[in-house]
């Protein structure tokens, strides 16, 4: 009698791996399957309504067919450039801070602050942007669109500048330290350089996360029918139409809504695809 | 009292050798280290270290894995610095006068530091050189300060056409002398070289070699090296040290041929370590 089992344990051991390996490639399949099972009804419903008008004309009133939305497209770039400026200097300074200078205890506390901050629900991110700036201002604005999803990006900018920080090596630090740089002239000649593109692809992803989000806008930026002059006025937007189209009880504003959540899917996936070049491009060859 | 003794330009360099004759009588001391403790945290890391690094010759630092050598080497920049927990008691005397006490980025330009492995930055190789210079306010022309530090670090000739490729396109050899270069680029007085062929293939640890010859003219530097036939052909003097404490410190060729301490010989000799 040999001291191992036998061909029958053997039979046992493939089967379940064969079966685990089956199982993962199911749940893999499911995810996929999720995501273009989306896509392909947002294009069955929203196509037929994407056209040149639909990027050119602003909604037309209820009754009339055609129209376009594209106050909410601009609308929707003016909100996540207000939100950059305030979630990217904001996000990567903290972040240094973070990698660079805190205590472990300070480094603690910021980075719970910072997942608690994550994990805010947007519409409570919209209540603090209404009373901070709005109820001030008495009206709602772009301003106080752009900054509730300013503040949603923080989190993310912030946690992941740190991280990206904390993966370039102690020996360029050091190499920097000892020809006689001060350590803020390190990190901004040295470090940075190093992490720059995990940053960018960092900020990208933070922007295509808040470019879908609507909860915050509903009583900060509010919507707007017409263009919206400046920075000061209520401002249209895509997810906020989509919302405001898809409750409202005709079918061609119904086919407005897909479409618009169309163009806005294709913007993110868009941000998605270049930050995942970025990055790939920046795995080896570094910046100069 | 220690402190006395160490004023005296004759003493000899290591306390706790029986030595009575000085390595280094005779020469200009450029770096003296005068009983350094060193702790990381609680542990005590170097004991009582005193050594005196004649000007424009090489000092090797050998001794096993763990026994202080690169501690010591770093201290001497004050590179220690970046490490939390880490305390230093003792003086060392640049040119006599305290390291401790002087403004740290400009005696890091003094004291210029090559790592174990080629750190250059993710920068172009012009840049690279040119970063030391414009950190420290260099006033003249950039481009022939490179031009210059490179032919110094024998890269000239294989990089000059490639200047403003990336760093990170060179080998490692060609990168660690780039690194030489970089150091070499703002002047330093002393070159601290913290292993710098071991991550290195035997060609590249010869061209190394030969650049550290070439630059001892007008260059101080110490020497970190886990290989002893490295330290026999390219160092002055050598310091064995074993455990936190320098054993001995002598003119490399009697270091290697005539020991004067057992555990000298013994870790020579292969017997350990």
């Amino acid at each position: 009698m040999s001291a191992w089992a036998g061909s029958a344990h053997l039979k046992i051991r493939h089967g379940i791996s064969y079966f685990m390996l089956g199982l993962a490639g199911l749940c893999a399949l499911v995810v996929v399957g999720a995501l273009f099972y989306i896509l392909g009804y947002l294009m069955k419903n929203g196509g037929t309504s994407i056209n040149l008008d639909f990027f050119t004309q602003l909604p037309k009133p209820v009754g009339e067919t055609g129209g376009g939305m594209a106050n909410a497209i601009v609308g929707s770039m003016k909100l996540l450039l207000l939100a950059s400026l305030i979630g990217v200097p904001v996000g990567v300074i903290g972040g240094i801070y973070m990698a660079e200078f805190s205590g472990k205890i300070s480094a603690f506390i910021l980075q719970y602050t910072a997942d608690l901050l994550n994990g805010v629900p947007s519409i409570v991110i919209g209540i603090l942007a209404y009373t901070l700036v709005v109820l001030p201002m008495k009206h709602f604005s772009a301003i106080a669109g752009g900054f509730a999803l300013g503040i949603m990006m923080i989190p993310i900018t912030l946690r992941s500048t740190e991280e990206f920080l904390r993966g370039v090596p102690l020996a360029l630090r050091e190499g920097s330290m000892a020809l006689g740089a001060s350590k803020w002239r390190t990190i901004v000649s040295v470090v940075l350089p190093a992490a720059y593109r995990g940053i960018l692809t960092a900020i990208l992803l933070s922007l295509a996360r808040v470019a879908g989000e609507t909860a915050p806008l509903l009583f900060t930026a509010l919507n707007n029918r017409y263009w919206s002059p400046g920075w000061n006025q209520p401002i249209a937007s895509l997810p906020y139409m989509v919302w405001n189209y898809a409750i409202s009880p005709y079918d061609d504003w119904h086919r407005q809504a897909w479409a618009a959540g169309l163009v806005l899917l294709a913007m993110v996936l868009l941000t998605n695809i270049v930050a995942r070049v970025v990055l790939a491009r920046g795995s080896n060859a570094m910046p100069r | 009292m220690k402190a006395a003794l160490g004023a005296s330009p004759i003493r000899p360099p290591a306390p706790a050798t029986k030595e009575s004759s000085n390595p280094v009588a005779g020469l200009q001391t450029r770096l003296e280290v005068r009983t350094l403790n060193f702790f990381y945290g609680s542990k005590h890391a170097l004991f009582d270290v005193s050594l005196i690094v004649p000007t424009n010759r090489v000092t090797a630092l050998i001794g096993p894995s763990g026994c202080g050598k690169s501690t010591l080497l770093r201290t001497l920049n004050r590179m220690h610095e970046t490490v939390k927990g880490a305390r230093l008691e003792g003086e060392i005397l640049l040119d006599g006068e305290d390291i401790l006490s002087q403004d740290v980025t400009r005696l890091r330009r003094r004291i210029g530091m090559v790592f174990q492995r080629p750190n250059p930055f993710p920068k172009s190789i012009f840049d690279n050189i040119a970063y030391g210079l414009r950190v420290n306010g260099f006033r003249g022309s950039i481009s022939e300060a490179v031009e210059k530090s490179l032919r110094r670090a024998a890269l000239w000739e294989e990089v000059k056409d490639a200047l403003h490729k990336s760093a990170y396109a060179l080998s490692g050899g060609q990168q660690q002398r780039l690194c030489i270069a970089r150091a070499l680029a703002v002047d330093p007085e002393v070159l601290l070289l913290d292993e710098p062929c071991s991550a290195l293939d035997p060609i590249s640890t010869a061209k190394i070699e030969e650049l550290l010859f070439a630059i001892k003219d007008n260059c101080t530097m110490v020497i970190v090296t886990h290989n002893m036939q490295q330290a026999a052909r390219s160092s002055d003097f050598t310091a064995f040290m074993l455990e936190g404490k320098l054993v001995e410190y002598q003119g490399t060729e009697k270091l290697f041929t005539t020991p004067s301490d057992p555990r000298t010989e013994a870790y020579i000799t292969g017997r350990f370590g």
